[in-house]
């Protein structure tokens, strides 16, 4: 009788320590994503940084082109204001395009392509773009590993049970924005 | 990733025990051919401790050592902003903790090597023509090989490696030369033979083993170091997203008829391409640092489904018919596509623009002033220069210049006398007690509304843009705030 007792405790502590076990990764991949996703938010926030100096040094040469700037503008304070990841993703997504058609129309200013500040911008928000993307998809896969856990078999009964909920892909939607991110000129 | 590395070190401790081995075996029987009664040990002891001696050194002083080797200068993000850009953005990729430091070289030839115990404590260093040649795309794919190197951990095994290659070479060369120039030995091992049957036998051993030993040693240490080229250049295709800049870097750097000058036979295999010689025929294959580079390239540019580890790996099938991938790289499924060409082109080395920026990149590193004056002309100043004002030869308009200015305000006036070097450090030692006390203020007039550089009074040269809107800027290397007044 104390045999089965025994064994019958035995099978409860190993099944209490294979759920904390489990429940310990899923914290410890949450935690992952919300630091994957913070490394993002730095470039993000440097590359609210850099626009204001960007419209600075343009409004000079582009007399013309109010429109341009001011979409670039509001692009950015809007950005600036998202607060929910699903917004801010949507929000630099527009921020993204409303900068892919400024630079399309810096083409047409050869003075202010050459000058020596907006080249030193121009390398600082290609930079930019590019730890984005980097750090884009380290976010990527940290969120994956964290949703294949959520979803796969034993570890989605504790993920059910503790309310553990699926991360969004910061992904890149338009094929047009695709193309954005290369600020590259020279 | 972590798979690869660890099995990459498991490889790796292999080829390190055989040497190891070696290097006792030698000590043994170099010892026990010098000294027969236990001399064996005593020359294991020696070995032992060379090896020892010459370790911790390395692992405590080895980066530094390489760096002074190579006359490399640490630079600050004002130098060359987009060579600290391209770093952080394959540290992001990476995901390493720390920023490593970056050096410049200043030299003609391009290459670029990684070194640091550990990734925390990591530098990479790039000649100054490196940053000349390569437009981004291509500086990224070098950095990105560079940064492999100190995330797989390649920098320590290669310094120890090197160590007891090192090691076995001295304790050979010693033994060789001690029987080719004491006349005695002859007769002590004859004499020794008379005593001990099993002596001669021992001293043919151990010559042949004097002689052998330091040229299997370098086979392993080059079988080594090819390896960890090779993975490294998969590692940065997967960074970087983009192999096909790392392959146009390689072609440049190997077309480059420049040779650089400060490295040597040990130091050889930290470089991205070996810098001493030329690839030679296969034929001595086994003892080069590097793959041939000609293989690098194409290896890169069959990449064109991914940039995985397993698209690297039938790349290299393709080329070489062999593998090279441990199996648990191959595990690396997931499928990573390739960057898009971003369409960048760059003038020629050769143009007289390049060189230009090639010469005001080693003189900006060099602590020169760059001046430049209302007409337009840019004057260069080098950091001794002592004069308070200077005339432009173009327009005869009388500049000041900040050095003075700044010299002046400081309180170092007196050390300008002295030379230039010293006249540097004496500025960098002594406003730092003065600026714990309270951090001062210096003011700076503009001499222009382009770009320029200034000083301050530290001796950290600042960069300053057309478009800096504020009116006062702090010095990154002592704190001390900087007030602008506009031109």
């Amino acid at each position: 009788m104390g045999l089965v007792l025994l064994v019958f405790l035995g099978i409860i502590v190993v099944a209490i320590m294979w759920i904390v076990g489990i429940y310990n990764s899923l914290v410890r991949l949450r935690n992952q994503v919300k630091n994957a996703w913070s490394q993002i938010d730095v470039q993000l926030k440097r590359r609210h940084d850099l626009i204001p100096n960007l419209i600075e040094t343009a409004k000079g040469y582009m007399k013309h082109e109010r429109e341009t700037l001011q979409n670039l503008t509001e692009a950015r304070s809007r950005a600036m204001g998202a607060d929910s990841i699903g917004e801010k993703i949507k929000a630099e997504g527009q921020l993204s395009e409303a900068m892919g058609k400024f630079f399309v129309v810096v083409e047409n200013y050869p003075d202010l392509k050459a000058s020596q500040n907006f080249l030193a911008l121009q390398e600082e928000l290609s930079t930019t773009e590019n730890r984005i993307a980097y750090s884009r998809q380290g976010y990527n896969d940290q969120v994956l590993f964290l949703n294949n856990k959520i979803q796969m078999f034993p570890s989605s009964i504790i993920a059910g049970m503790f309310h553990f909920k699926e991360e969004e892909f910061f992904e890149i939607e338009d094929i047009k924005e695709k193309e954005v991110p290369q600020v590259d000129f020279s | 990733m972590w798979e690869l590395i660890r099995s990459n070190k498991r490889k790796t401790w292999l080829l390190f025990i055989g040497m190891g081995m070696l290097l006792l075996a030698t000590g043994y029987i170099l010892g026990e051919a010098y000294l027969p009664q236990g001399g064996g040990f005593t020359g294991l002891f020696l070995a032992l401790m060379i090896w020892a001696f010459w370790s911790l050194i390395g692992y405590f002083k080895g980066d530094s050592m390489l760096l002074a080797l190579s006359r490399a200068k640490e630079v600050s993000h004002n130098i060359h902003p987009q060579l600290f850009n391209v770093v952080e953005e394959m540290k992001i990729a990476a995901n390493l903790p720390v920023l490593p430091k970056i050096y410049i070289i200043a030299e003609d030839a391009p290459n670029a090597f990684a070194t640091g115990r550990k990734p925390e404590k990591s530098a990479i260093a790039v000649t100054a023509g490196l940053l000349n040649q390569l437009n981004r795309t291509e500086l990224q794919g070098v950095i990105a090989h560079e940064m492999s190197h100190i995330l797989n951990r390649d920098i320590l095994y290669m310094t120890y490696a090197g160590i007891m290659l090192g090691s076995i070479v001295l304790i050979s060369e010693v033994f060789l030369r001690s029987l080719w120039f004491s006349g005695s030995s002859s007769r002590r091992f004859s004499s020794r033979r008379s005593d001990k049957g099993g002596g001669g036998a021992i001293a043919m051993v151990a010559i042949v083993l004097a002689i052998l030993a330091p040229i299997l040693s370098r086979i392993f240490y080059f079988t080594i170091s090819r390896k960890r080229e090779y993975l490294a250049d998969a590692s940065a295709a997967r960074l970087s997203r983009y192999p096909e800049g790392l392959a146009s870097a390689l072609e440049k750097i190997s077309s480059t008829r420049l040779s650089f000058s400060r490295a040597n036979s040990i130091t050889a295999p930290m470089f991205i391409i070996n810098p001493l010689k030329k690839q030679r025929s296969s034929l001595t294959g086994l003892f080069s640092t590097h793959p041939p580079v000609q293989e690098r390239i194409k290896i890169l540019q069959n990449m064109s489904r991914g940039v995985n580890f397993v698209n690297y790996q039938s790349a290299y099938q393709m080329v070489t018919g062999k593998g090279i991938m441990p199996a648990s790289g191959l595990k690396d499924s997931e499928t990573r596509p390739i960057r898009k060409p971003t369409g960048e082109v760059s003038e020629p080395a050769s143009s007289p623009i390049k060189k230009r920026e090639l010469g005001d990149l080693m003189r900006v590193m060099n602590g020169f002033v760059f001046l430049i004056c209302l007409c337009g002309l840019k004057l260069k100043l080098p950091s001794g220069f002592k004069q308070s004002s200077i005339t432009c030869p173009r327009c005869k308009r009388s500049i000041r210049t900040p050095l003075a200015e700044m010299a002046a305000l400081s309180g170092v006036a007196a050390a300008g006398s002295l030379s230039a070097r010293k006249k540097r450090k004496a500025m960098q030692d002594a406003p730092v007690t003065e600026s714990q006390k309270k951090p001062e203020t210096i003011p700076y007039q503009r001499r222009s509304s382009g770009w320029e550089t200034m000083n301050c009074t530290c001796g950290n040269p600042i960069q300053l843009s057309p478009a800096l809107l504020e009116t006062t800027i702090h010095c990154n290397q002592c704190g001390r705030g900087i007030k602008i007044r506009r031109s």
